[in-house]
């Protein structure tokens, strides 16, 4: 089973060390994170028992919190994940277009991922840039202002990213 | 031009580093609060300053600040609310983002005041890169001997540290934010008790707004008393207003709510006016949250004055003609915009993240979303309006949190204002497929009202 690099355990080890003596349930939403980083971008339940037992919490306490918050993903996803905004203020700076565009670039539907595992592309709510809508979150940055024309590059980026990471 | 007392040096080249926002002036107020002042007197000062709570309620900060149980020997935590979701909102953001230091320094003077020894950051998941900005501005501040152990000789001990969410708007509900930050699912719990007797881990808790603390540190330069000259009535001081949708500038900017809404929209040093010469249709001046008003509403009010961007003036009215404040989310509609179709984004949105605790919102937010949408795509009956309007009013104020009414109101408040538009919908289906209904008369003048007869 897949398990965190010394370094990582370190990490984990400074977030409990945030909380009193006791409390290192407060580390669980963090430590999901590290995991879903670590180990493919999803969280397999085989991660998340791995996760309960380096918190000594019962693998239930971390199965409702995975489930709970968006941003875990509890199925594989493409190695670029596109999170598009759909919430009214995007929606009135034409967000719905560019979520089409995106769908019949990649010949895929919101929450599928294409063949070559690439990438997925889900639609999101608000994520906190309605002035520079409409917008995506890819990885750990926002998108913003998105066209037509920088989707095209976007996917370009990516395409030449895989190729040179591989 | 307004004043500015947050965003003054957010433009400063380099204004993100220590160094420099050290030279422009940083950390002034943590010296003053904890050289000269006890905590009390810190917190009497925010009292005097009439700071309203700017994460959406408006509570008294002082006030909300003076309720903090003190039992001898447990420990108190402040927790700063980073979890920016509301729809339209974007301030809290720009601040971290462009001026960190700004935040990290109310939260010492701040965590000095209530007496917390370890104050969290809580931000949503989707902030990621303004965790490192965050983490970054701390270490350098405890570098420099404003956080850790006896903070400039005063025997005052602070930890700054940072958590990240994990894509939840409820969690910006102060309960729900404290449940995820012990590590649990989102629910909101039952009040009382109220976090300030019992919070995170039980012990005594202040939660405060990103922009509130972060107010603190003019509060404490200037005097409480100096920073309530700003503004109008019960609304002092400045207010950050993140403007979005349909207008020329979208951007976050800093008001001092002695201005006019129609000055906002349309004056240059704001928004800029209607994006593409377009007219003005209606906005949702505080976040999604908040009940929209048509043109002729918002800019004046139903007694024909003009409205303000402040607390009292942009709720005047009540829910019947006016709105609130809220967070500042200011979402800007434009006359080829349709109503309904954003209403039906908003439903979606809410009842995506309902936690799922209470069966009003779990269920009544669902149920809004599939009948908007049918309306929305040409299948509504005229009885689906009557229907959407007797969900909402049985979901506000029948649950645990505020989100059923968050929920309720902008679907209460878009029938309300503006009913015909779905009337339309429902009559002419193939046509709202094709266009939109446009401005009606959304945007005439207000109707002299006759005076009453005796």
């Amino acid at each position: 089973m897949a398990q965190f690099s010394a370094e990582k355990l370190n990490k984990v080890n400074e977030i409990i060390a945030r909380y009193p003596a006791g409390k290192q349930k407060s580390a669980l939403i963090p430590v999901l994170h590290l995991a879903q980083e670590e180990f493919g971008g999803w969280l397999s339940a085989e991660t998340m028992d791995y996760v309960a037992s380096l918190l000594k919490l019962e693998p239930i306490e971390v199965y409702e919190v995975a489930t709970f918050y968006s941003m875990y993903n509890l199925k594989p996803v493409g190695k670029y994940v596109f999170e598009v905004c759909q919430t009214g203020p995007c929606m009135l700076n034409g967000s719905d277009d560019i979520i089409e565009y995106i769908k019949n670039k990649l010949g895929i539907k919101v929450g599928e991922t294409t063949a070559d595992g690439l990438f997925t592309l889900k639609t999101v709510e608000c994520l906190g840039a309605c002035g520079y809508a409409p917008m995506m979150q890819l990885g750990k940055h926002y998108r913003e202002h998105l066209t037509k024309e920088k989707i095209d590059a976007i996917i370009l980026e990516c395409e030449r990213n895989a190729v040179t990471n591989n | 031009m307004g004043r500015k007392l947050l965003l003054e040096k957010a433009h400063v080249q380099g204004i993100r580093t220590y160094e420099v926002y050290r030279r422009e002036g940083g950390y002034r107020s943590v010296e003053k609060a904890l050289k000269n002042m006890s905590p009390d007197q810190v917190t009497e000062e925010v009292k005097k300053s009439g700071l309203r709570g700017r994460g959406g309620a408006g509570f008294p900060a002082g006030m909300k600040w003076s309720f903090l149980a003190k039992p001898e020997g447990v420990p108190r935590y402040l927790v700063c609310n980073a979890d920016e979701s509301e729809p339209g909102t974007f301030k809290d953001r720009y601040l971290m983002e462009f001026i960190p230091h700004l935040l990290v320094e109310g939260l010492i003077v701040a965590s000095y005041a209530l007496g917390s020894n370890r104050t969290f950051i809580y931000i949503r998941g989707e902030y990621a890169w303004i965790v490192d900005i965050l983490e970054q501005a701390i270490a350098e501040a405890k570098h420099n001997g404003w956080l850790g152990k006896n903070i400039l000789g005063t025997g005052f001990d602070l930890e700054i540290y940072v958590q990240r969410g994990a894509g939840a708007y409820i969690c910006g509900e102060e309960t729900a934010l404290l449940e995820s930050l012990e590590g649990k699912r989102g629910n909101p719990r039952i009040k009382p008790p109220f976090p300030a007797v019992k919070g995170l881990w039980d012990c005594p808790t202040v939660v405060n707004n990103v922009e509130t603390l972060a107010a603190v540190v003019p509060i404490i330069n200037m005097g409480g008393d100096e920073y309530a000259k700003i503004g109008v009535g019960k609304s002092t001081g400045t207010k950050l207003i993140s403007a979005c949708g349909n207008i020329n500038k979208p951007g976050v900017y800093e008001i001092d709510m002695t201005i006019s809404v129609e000055e906002f929209i349309y004056s240059d040093e704001y928004c800029g006016g209607i994006a593409h010469g377009k007219r003005l249709k209606a906005c949702i001046p505080g976040g999604s949250s908040v009940p929209i008003l048509p043109a002729n509403l918002l800019l004046k009010t139903a007694k024909g004055e003009q409205r303000m961007m402040n607390y009292e003036s942009l709720a005047d009215g009540g829910f019947a003609t006016g709105t609130m404040m809220g967070s500042g989310g200011f979402i800007v509609l434009d006359e080829d915009q349709c109503v309904v179709r954003h209403t039906l984004t908003l439903a979606r949105f809410y009842r995506h993240e309902s936690c799922g605790q209470c069966s009003p919102c779990r269920e009544g937010t669902g149920w809004m979303e599939k009948i908007l949408k049918n309306i929305e795509y040409g299948k509504g009956k005229k009885s689906d309006i009557d229907l959407l309007w007797d969900i909402q009013r049985k979901i506000e104020g029948n649950t645990i949190c505020p989100l059923g009414d968050a929920a309720a109101w902008p679907v209460a408040a878009a029938i309300r204002h503006f009913r015909d538009e779905f009337e339309w919908h429902v009559q002419y289906p193939n046509a709202a497929q094709n266009r939109n209904y446009g401005l009606a008369h959304y945007a005439d003048p207000l109707p002299v009202l006759a005076a009453p007869k005796a």
